[in-house]
């Protein structure tokens, strides 16, 4: 077997990288299925926006993020939460509602938090997300601190004031801001060019003096080189950086959308690229990776996930009791 | 016995206040429209730029929402920051950042992370700014959990509740009365810190509870003064945190006086003397000689014309008038 791997793009990956990265890919994607299944078992309730065909963003992103850099995610962020090093046993438990989870069960699919990882949510308002991520990069900026905040966002975000004041006062003030923009196509249902009058939206930064750059948001090695190019940018205190990753989501808006919206042509022709067979099979090609290896990794993910479905299971109810706490902090000055 | 007073302004009291939390904590810094090179939009910040410089003292983009949450997320950050919007009208362009981020983190993230924020801001009418500057929205914010809320009446307030709100682990909004930034009186040299959990008494009586905050508490004083000559007298209680309300000493009073009447800038339906008065009725009914009473704002968008602006807001007159119309005359 080869050592290094040379994809599309005029770039070498290390072996172990090329595994490292299909394996977080394989996880994010085999956790979403579980978490499909335990729906349909009635076991995860609410909403629940599902991740499979955009693995390649947060995989690439979060990769090339450093422990101290903050991470501030939409409703659709298990991926990010996982390949940023939160447990899968409590990202399961918190889908499950149960206090075991990494929000103690209160805030379920679309609030993972995490104070370790510096995983500020899981934010389900559209954009709503982006001025929190302005706000700590101020904060270290104040502090001379050398972390970036990295804001995850779609393409809907991008029609919303909040996305263009950030922009603003992100660029204005030269904060280390992050900007990453998953656009999979549709806002919810509304497609992009029903949404917005320029479709290219790596385009909007100009405006604002941002440095932007758009990418193939299906190809994990394409999307780690980009964010290392931005994030190299954004710590050289060049201000803050929009990546635009063009993906899609294979599956619906969430699990209530009957998909009127697109033809299942379109989904068929979209999952061609689907980024973890096309890396697998370039890894194969290269001779990088076996069946075998493949298998190992399918089987070290199922025994991953069994065990946290089994500890979500295992997991408790909170008392009615707490009802109220974490409402206001319970240690308050006297 | 407090030590020698001075004179100044409750405009004077808030930026002593703000001055002196930014000497104290570094973390501590004061963002928003205007409040820099123009001195605030009430002159709150005069003369802050000069003392601090423009990193600790800044202006922001009109954009209400971004700047919000960016005191959201310096808070979450390890900062300290006052967020001054220039009137509640305006706060509602920030409205998902105060209510879906600043109000809800700590319970989403299951207590992973507080919100140290504090937001003052403007509100209230009588300056013929009509009927998207006059506003008094503070019930409406003391509808969320997860939010403190203080009304400052009067000097020592507007001096005393920052500190505290600084303090605070959660966020804190403070409404500041457009019409008492030129009020002027004397406060004690060392005027400090005050407590922002608890209603005040600021006049006793034995006949009758006014209950109110903010510069409707001067209108009730004024009103309660014309009382005393007509033989009524007026205990005026001044709410000071409008949430959590302190419903102890509200009821305490109402156990003495048996008369409760609410005076509020704010519209009727659904306000904060709607919440006051189901309180009073749940927790004293049976103390109560009468129906508890509202005197509120008229209905109706702030109107532009002195006489009619006047009119849409309770006055003196009218107080003095609702609470005859609750005390008999041989009390």
């Amino acid at each position: 077997m080869s050592d290094r791997v040379t994809i599309q793009t005029p770039m070498e990956v290390e072996r172990s990288h090329g595994i490292e990265c299909l394996k977080q890919m394989v996880r994010i994607r085999r956790l979403e299925e579980r978490c499909a299944e335990l729906y349909t078992a009635t076991k995860i309730r609410g909403f629940l926006h599902l991740y499979n065909g955009e693995e390649a963003v947060a995989v690439g992103v979060v990769q090339a993020l450093s422990p101290d850099d903050a991470i501030v995610a939409t409703y659709r962020e298990h991926g990010h939460a996982l390949v940023r090093g939160m447990s899968v046993r409590a990202i399961m438990a918190e889908l499950y509602g149960k206090q075991e989870g990494c929000s103690r069960g209160r805030g379920g699919s679309m609030h993972l938090f995490d104070a370790k990882t510096r995983f500020y949510g899981g934010n389900a308002i559209v954009g709503g997300g982006l001025p929190i991520a302005v706000g700590l990069a101020l904060a270290d900026k104040m502090r001379a601190r050398p972390r970036i905040s990295c804001c995850f966002f779609g393409d809907g975000a991008v029609a919303e004031g909040e996305f263009h004041e950030c922009m603003n006062l992100a660029a204005l003030w030269r904060l280390p801001v992050f900007f990453v923009c998953e656009n999979n196509l549709y806002a919810m249902g509304t497609r992009l060019d029903l949404a917005q009058s320029t479709t290219d939206l790596s385009k909007k930064a100009a405006a604002y003096g941002i440095a932007a750059e758009a990418v193939d948001g299906m190809d994990v090695f394409a999307v780690e080189a980009a964010a290392q190019r931005a994030i190299a940018a954004i710590r050289g205190a060049a201000g803050p950086f929009l990546l635009e990753c063009r993906t899609y989501r294979f599956r619906a808006h969430s699990m209530y959308d009957p998909e009127l919206y697109r033809t299942k042509a379109e989904v068929e022709e979209w999952k061609k690229r689907d980024p973890i067979s096309n890396l697998a099979s370039v890894l194969k090609q290269q001779g990088m990776i076996s069946d075998s290896d493949l298998n190992a990794i399918e089987g070290e993910v199922a025994v991953e996930l069994d065990d946290a479905v089994a500890y979500a299971e295992a997991s408790t109810w909170e008392p009615l009791a707490d009802l109220e706490r974490f409402v206001y902090s319970e240690r308050r000055p006297a | 016995m407090s030590a020698a007073t001075r004179q100044l302004t409750y405009r004077d009291a808030i930026r002593e206040a703000i001055r002196e939390a930014m000497q104290k904590d570094d973390r501590v810094f004061l963002m928003g429209e205007d409040v820099g090179r123009y001195g605030g939009c009430f002159a709150v910040s005069k003369g802050l730029l000069e003392e601090f410089g423009p990193d600790r003292i800044r202006d922001t983009p009109m954009s209400e929402s971004a700047f919000v949450g960016a005191g959201i997320g310096a808070a979450l950050g390890g900062m300290r920051p006052i967020v001054e919007i220039m009137t509640v009208n305006f706060s509602l362009l920030a409205l998902d950042q105060i209510m879906n981020n600043a109000a809800t983190f700590l319970h989403m993230s299951g207590g992973q992370f507080n919100v140290p924020l504090v937001i003052r801001m403007a509100t209230g009418g009588g300056r013929q700014v009509a009927a998207q500057h006059s506003h008094s929205l503070e019930g409406w914010y003391a509808h969320i959990p997860g939010i403190r809320i203080l009304a400052p009446a009067t000097l020592e307030d507007a001096r005393g509740m920052l500190a505290p709100a600084l303090e605070d682990p959660d966020p804190v909004l403070i409404f500041e009365h457009a019409g008492l930034y030129n009020m002027k009186g004397q406060l004690p040299n060392d005027a400090g810190p005050v407590d922002i959990d608890r209603a005040r008494v600021r006049r006793p009586g034995r006949d009758v509870t006014i209950i109110t905050y903010g510069a409707m508490l001067w209108k009730a004083l004024e009103a309660a003064e014309s009382l005393e000559k007509r033989g009524i007298e007026a205990e005026v209680i001044d709410l000071r945190t409008l949430r959590p309300l302190d419903d102890a000493t509200m009821l305490e009073s109402v156990g003495r006086t048996h008369r409760a009447l609410i005076a509020d800038e704010g519209w009727r339906s659904g306000g904060i003397s709607a919440e006051v008065s189901a309180r009073i009725q749940e927790k004293a009914f049976y103390d109560l000689d009468a129906p508890v009473q509202r005197i509120c704002g008229v209905e109706v968008p702030t109107p532009y014309p002195k006489h009619l602006e006047d009119a849409s807001f309770p006055q003196v007159e009218t107080i003095v008038a609702a609470v005859e119309a609750m005390v008999p005359a041989h009390v």
